[in-house]
């Protein structure tokens, strides 16, 4: 699965990075479109920016950037983004709700250009993207013209160095003024990365304006959730509206979870063995509803936690849990499952197949409960069992709300 | 023979006294493993589990001769405990923890490399259920009972996944020379293709299972190397054919992970280089009984 992340607005990216010496467009951020008009005021300046901040990119193309003349224009900019649903190439079919607006100064530009760093897996270090060709088609021009990408990969014992980002900056055709400016750029961006446990920055596009100055025009940054222990700061940068509200709900106990369209709940220990499960599903003829990962010491409150999640989806038809115990011990995962029904109102067929440390003693106390469960031995038993059990499943009960 | 591990690994324990250190330490020595102290700073001196603890690692390893630990260190200080153990000389270090910052990760790799090929500590992990030979030692948290004791390697990305071939294995009566758990986290110590070259030079080991996710390139590298370098016949399987692509911001991502990061193109690149590829993941016994029964006609 693709690593825990915490994303950021544009606003909050721009603010960072300006900490480390990015320069960017005078900007500030309104809730309202009264505030949108006196941050308009208070910038200064001839033309504005109201721009949608959502947790995507694409937004131009999506109409959540208007570029406005007036106080007036500025103030139906604003009140037509907030409140709305943008639906841009990144957010998936359901869109994402604009909650805050960004008010910036526009600045006239010559070029635009592509900055982009991201921790790559492959080589296990920072790398760093760059074309003079900035913009939204970046990802065709990567397939296309890959000549026109420069890539330097960062050294971390070291970090990045001047000469290259000196490369870079001559690569992309830059003069003289624009070339010390940019490295400066790259440089702050760099340390931002480091010293902040990012995971990605981007600046799309970062802009050459008439009198050589090198400006940030958008910005995002995600970071690496398993580092914000130690960075408060960006923990509280966290914005719930933009996220998945079973994701959020999900992370609260310690559970990952990503929901899908099918129709199956899963509740298994181990992404590899969620991921096999849901396969499974897929090849006895079924569709899985959801991908959750109990994790490791699965107490009784975690399990009904997860049932609790599951359920909330009102597509899911059927319950598959398939535990393998390591650390877990079947019989407490069977406890858990046990008392999950007594609590919850589970209005759907169960399925369970336990394995592992003390599989005997789980499955005899699921016997014992009474409870209409649905015992498997095996992987592809539980699988069909559910599809199964999907087909002749009753129609599932108003949600309790 | 087995490879990483087998009955004469001298085995340290970094972060031996806490619960999850003390817990998976019985276990590891109810099943055989030579476990010969533990270090926890503060705590050196004593003794826990009728075993020695020490402050820091070299201590550790002048007083026992350790040459493997596992660590069972919370992710804030984990990537510490690693460096510590590789500069004490310890040879093989297995980290269970879940959870380090990626960027510590990057450094340790780094780290690592500081010292040169025959002195250079091999990790394994983390986020993984650690290395099991069965019959000889355990560095892990692995059930330990479903394991059986036999010639194939098993080398996988996730935990729960590789219990699951392996029970499935010791159903149809075949057994596990080592059984290794890489991990699922992003930047991993060891990836498959270091594990696959150790199995091909064992000679206990007959064939590999090899297990991966979706995400990553390793699969696809190990893949190559196995068609250019192994003898031995080696059975894959990529899970994550249904799993959601991951919902990512801007575009640098979309622009160095080329293609081949499925579960299906993963599975096509392993059937291209001559894998045979397990139908389904409750096919991971079956398939690899067929393979070793025409490896091995009898």
């Amino acid at each position: 699965m693709e690593e825990a992340k915490l994303d950021i607005h544009e606003y909050q990216a721009k603010e960072i990075l300006a900490n480390f010496g990015v320069a960017t467009p005078k900007g500030a951020v309104a809730y309202s479109p009264e505030q949108a008009v006196y941050c308009a005021t208070e910038l200064g300046g001839w033309h504005w920016a109201v721009k949608a901040q959502i947790h995507s990119g694409g937004r131009g193309k999506a109409g959540g950037v208007k570029l406005c003349k007036t106080y007036n224009e500025v103030r139906a900019a604003a009140t037509e983004l907030l409140g709305a649903t943008l639906v841009t190439n990144q957010t998936g079919p359901e869109g994402k709700v604009v909650q805050r607006v960004y008010i910036e100064v526009a600045e006239p530009f010559d070029r635009e250009i592509y900055l982009g760093f991201v921790l790559d897996r492959k080589v296990e270090r920072v790398r760093i993207i760059a074309s003079r060709f900035g913009g939204m088609e970046i990802e065709e021009i990567a397939k296309d013209h890959p000549e026109e990408i420069l890539q330097v990969v960062v050294e971390p014992a070291v970090g990045l160095q001047a000469f290259e980002a000196r490369e870079i900056a001559f690569g992309l055709g830059l003069n003289l003024k624009q070339v010390s400016r940019a490295v400066a750029t790259m440089l702050g961006c760099y340390r931002a990365f480091r010293d902040l446990d990012a995971t990605m920055v981007e600046i799309n596009p970062l802009v050459l304006t008439p009198d050589d100055r090198v400006l940030a025009l958008d910005a995002k940054m995600s970071f690496d959730d398993n580092a914000l222990f130690r960075r408060g700061n960006i923990a509280d940068m966290r914005d719930h509206s933009q996220e998945d509200p079973r994701e959020v709900q999900a992370a609260e106990h310690n559970l990952n979870y990503v929901g899908l369209d099918g129709d199956i709940g899963c509740i298994v220990n181990g992404a590899g063995l969620a991921m096999a499960t849901m396969d499974m599903i897929k090849y006895a003829g079924g569709n899985p509803a959801n991908f959750l990962d109990v994790g490791g010491g699965a107490s009784p409150e975690r399990v009904a936690a997860a049932f609790r999640l599951v359920l909330s989806d009102r597509n899911v038809k059927a319950i598959l849990v398939n535990v393998f115990a390591g650390i877990n011990r079947c019989d407490w995962v069977a406890e858990g499952v046990v008392r999950a029904c007594r609590e919850i109102d589970v209005d759907v067929p169960l399925v369970v197949r336990l394995a592992g440390t003390n599989f005997e003693a789980g499955r005899e106390i699921i016997a014992k409960s009474g409870l209409p469960i649905i015992s498997a031995d095996t992987l592809a038993e539980a699988a069909s069992a559910a599809v199964a059990a999907v087909a002749t499943a009753p129609k599932r009960r108003a949600a309790a709300t | 023979m087995s490879i990483l591990i087998d009955e004469n690994s001298r085995i340290l324990v970094q972060g031996f006294t806490g619960d999850k250190g003390t817990f998976h330490a019985k276990e590891m020595i109810a099943c055989g493993t030579k476990v010969v102290g533990g270090v926890t700073p503060g705590k050196g001196g004593s003794t826990h589990l009728g075993l020695p603890v020490f402050n820091t690692v070299k201590e550790a390893v002048r007083a026992t001769d350790a040459t493997a630990s596992i660590t069972f260190v919370a992710p804030p200080y984990c990537a510490d405990a690693i460096m510590e153990a590789a500069d004490a000389g310890i040879q093989l270090v297995c980290s269970i923890t879940d959870g380090i910052p990626a960027q510590d990760m990057m450094r340790v790799k780094r780290y690592l490399l500081r010292y040169q090929r025959g002195r250079r500590t091999l990790m394994v992990g983390p986020n993984c259920a650690g290395i099991i030979s069965p019959g000889k030692a355990m560095l892990g948290i692995m059930p330990s009972n479903i394991y059986m004791r036999g010639a194939v390697g098993i080398v996988s990305r996730s935990g729960t996944l590789g219990y699951e071939a392996a029970a499935q294995m010791k159903d149809l009566g075949i057994g596990v020379s080592t059984s290794v758990g890489i991990g699922g986290d992003p930047i991993n110590g060891s990836s498959f293709l270091d594990h696959l070259i150790l199995f091909e030079q064992d000679p206990e080991t007959q064939a590999v299972m090899m297990i991966g996710e979706i995400g990553g390139p390793q699969e696809a590298e190990a893949a190559a190397w196995i068609k250019d370098n192994m003898t031995k016949p080696v059975v894959g399987y990529v899970a994550g054919l249904t799993a959601p692509k991951g919902r990512r911001m801007g575009h640098a991502g979309a622009i160095i992970s080329a293609t081949g990061d499925s579960a299906a193109e993963k599975s096509e690149i392993m059937k291209s280089y001559g894998l045979t590829v397990a139908p389904s993941p409750s096919e991971l016994g079956a398939t690899m009984a067929k393979v070793l029964g025409a490896a091995r006609p009898h």
